[in-house]
């Protein structure tokens, strides 16, 4: 999937305004009709019939094989059962999958900052010449399909050693992740506000000085945004850490996952057990950082 | 908004006659040329990481290379196969059903839902709610793609899988099915499937434009005896219509793209029936070993996302422009 799409991620808990106090006289707005309750229904149970297969996840993880034979998948466990999540945790040697995936991720997040900050400061503040036609190139990185980088990146990886490194990997997505940022990131600066830049100027400050004590500081909500996505992102990768991550002990646990799917171990509930576990890191992130990312597309905005 | 990149901060010029004799970066008296140095790394890796592969691909497909003897040039051979490969046009058909499912669907269906959640729900049963429901929707974004896969595979299964279950359960197992495995259904099942996963996006999107909607433009709209949906249609879309325009650019890239479920789900079977070109490039590339022709069928796509993308980005700015000139 498109790592574009996680964009969103920053704005879900831009919790929704609470409507203005309506007018004295027009006291009518906030009646409910037979109808409001409808549409309401409607909006609850579609988002029970989206969380259907988060709850069988979670139902099944905890029975038995057994239990799963005889009673099937909708039904509650009769006893909890753990061995399919240990089991599975034991075999993909859970807590090193998962420390692949962090350090990978956690590396390529803040290099893509910096190289997409670097770049948007020669496109948005220095706007060299040609700009738009250097920031469609940079694009190109997200447009390509990840397979056209396959063959010849296994090449010149393998060539200078890089190959089954995990160096391999967050250099590529260093360069992939950056070039959505370049994108946002230069036409925020395109609007960077002029006086700031004109006083640093005037004090003295050097083009590099400017950069990390002004435009650094200010912008850093966004970049504290892009930096979230760029991790997301990478965690959620697929086909290149399958790729160039050959050897069990540097993947990450998407990949590690996907190659365990059709072993002898997975049977139904240790398969839903891994799915369990493939999804609670993602969903810890994602409840511990929603609040600072509202934090900061809202302090971007006010700017 | 950081949402939607305004694009023309990068294309117009500095107003002002000085800046046109001299243009000039937006710091007083730095050179524009002084700023190279900053590309200069990003450059290079691009350079490194995406150009030269690139070159590399379109190369290949002009030669007969299985990966382990040196590529022989064979000129326009892949390229005349390609043309009349019934496969790869098959993979292009079910491309369609791919915007299909994961742009026309969730864009049109996202906007009526951010719209009542904003606007109804939102406001006649609290922020709260609303936003727990915003949650609820846009959960399976943050699930790994081939997880989710994983998991709706097992859902999905012939044999003791939970929708069949639940269909003997309400009393409809006539409706069962090998959803995944019959020809017919497979399709249909990958598109429900990628509308579950993309419908949270738009959402997500159009919700925090709709907050930069004037609620006097309503209550004034409301006061002319303008319905629900007129109200809509006039003041919602066209206020958020920058967001539209990049959850739709965005989501037909990834629609194009789309491979990790397909991988994980089906392996573009049976048969073709749910083939896409990523998986078909990847399949020559790696299972049948045709390299020459797995860069073929790459380059046709990223040929087409990037014309593509270029149309698209032409024609939003022609309607900005139409938009400011009125």
């Amino acid at each position: 999937m498109s790592a574009v799409l996680d964009e969103a991620t920053a704005t879900l808990d831009a919790s929704v305004e609470e409507p203005k106090p309506a007018r004295p006289g027009r006291g009518g707005s906030r009646r409910k009709t037979a109808g409001d309750w409808i549409v309401l229904l409607v909006a609850i149970l579609l988002g029970l019939l989206i969380a259907v297969p988060f709850l069988l996840i979670l139902v099944n993880s905890f029975k038995s094989p057994a239990d799963y034979n005889t009673s099937g998948p909708l039904t509650l466990p009769t006893s909890l059962y753990f061995d399919g999540i240990t089991a599975f945790w034991e075999r993909v040697d859970f807590p090193q999958k998962l420390g692949n995936s962090v350090f990978i991720s956690g590396l390529v997040a803040v290099f893509a900052v910096l190289l997409s900050m670097l770049n948007a400061f020669a496109l948005g503040i220095g706007r060299v010449k040609g700009r738009l036609w250097i920031v469609v190139v940079i694009l190109l990185a997200n447009m390509l399909p990840q397979e056209v980088l396959l063959y010849p990146l296994y090449f010149m990886f393998k060539e200078v050693g890089l190959y089954d490194s995990q160096w391999a990997v967050i250099i590529i997505f260093t360069v992939i992740q950056s070039a959505f940022g370049t994108y946002l990131l230069a036409s925020v600066y395109g609007t960077f506000p002029k006086e700031l830049l004109e006083a640093a100027s005037l004090d003295g400050a050097s083009r590099w000085q400017i950069l990390w004590r002004v435009v650094y500081p200010i912008s850093r909500p966004t970049l504290s945004v892009l930096l979230i996505f760029f991790f997301i992102w990478t965690w959620n990768e697929f086909l290149i850490p399958l790729t160039f991550l050959v050897s069990n002990d540097t993947q990450t646990v998407p990949v590690a996952i996907t190659v365990l799917q059709g072993d002898r171990l997975m049977d139904v509930t240790t398969t839903s057990a891994s799915a369990l576990l493939g999804l609670i890191p993602t969903l810890v992130f994602f409840l511990i950082f929603q609040r600072t990312l509202t934090r900061g597309i809202t302090a971007g905005a006010v700017k | 908004m950081a949402i939607a990149p305004d694009t023309r901060a990068l294309t117009t010029r500095d107003a002002g006659p000085r800046a046109r004799r001299a243009p000039s970066s937006q710091i007083p008296g730095s050179s524009r040329n002084a700023y190279w140095l900053y590309l200069v790394p990003g450059l290079a890796l691009l350079a490194v990481i995406i150009v030269i592969p690139l070159v590399w691909n379109v190369y290949l497909t002009f030669t007969d290379y299985r990966g382990i003897r040196p590529p022989e040039w064979i000129g326009l051979d892949n390229w005349i196969e390609l043309a009349g490969d019934s496969v790869f046009w098959t993979s292009f058909g079910n491309s369609i059903a791919m915007i299909v499912a994961m742009v026309v669907v969730p864009t049109l269906l996202g906007l009526v839902l951010a719209a009542m959640l904003f606007d109804l729900i939102g406001k006649k049963f609290g922020g709260k709610l609303a936003s727990f429901l915003r949650a609820t929707y846009y959960l399976p974004q943050i699930l790994p793609a081939v997880i989710a896969a994983i998991v709706i595979g097992w859902i999905l299964r012939p044999q003791n899988g939970a929708l069949n279950q639940m269909l003997e359960a309400v009393g409809l197992g006539a409706l069962q099915q090998n959803w995944l495995g019959d020809p017919d259904t497979a399709l249909p099942s990958i598109m429900v499937i990628m509308i579950w996963v993309q419908l949270g996006y738009p959402i997500v999107i159009f919700m925090a434009a709709l907050q930069r909607v004037d609620p006097e433009l309503y209550e004034a709209a409301e006061l002319d005896g303008a319905n629900w949906f007129q109200r809509f249609q006039a003041i919602t879309v066209g206020i958020i219509r920058p967001e539209i325009f990049v959850v739709t650019l965005t989501c037909t890239i990834a629609a194009l793209k789309v491979f990790g479920p397909i991988y994980a789900l089906t392996g573009g079977g049976p048969g073709t029936a749910t083939i896409v070109p990523a998986y078909y490039a990847y399949s020559e590339f790696f299972q049948s070993q045709q390299v020459g022709y797995g860069a073929t069928i790459a380059t046709a796509l990223t040929v087409v996302i990037a014309a593509v993308s270029v149309v698209f980005i032409l024609v939003q700015n022609r309607v900005e422009q139409k938009e400011e000139s009125r």
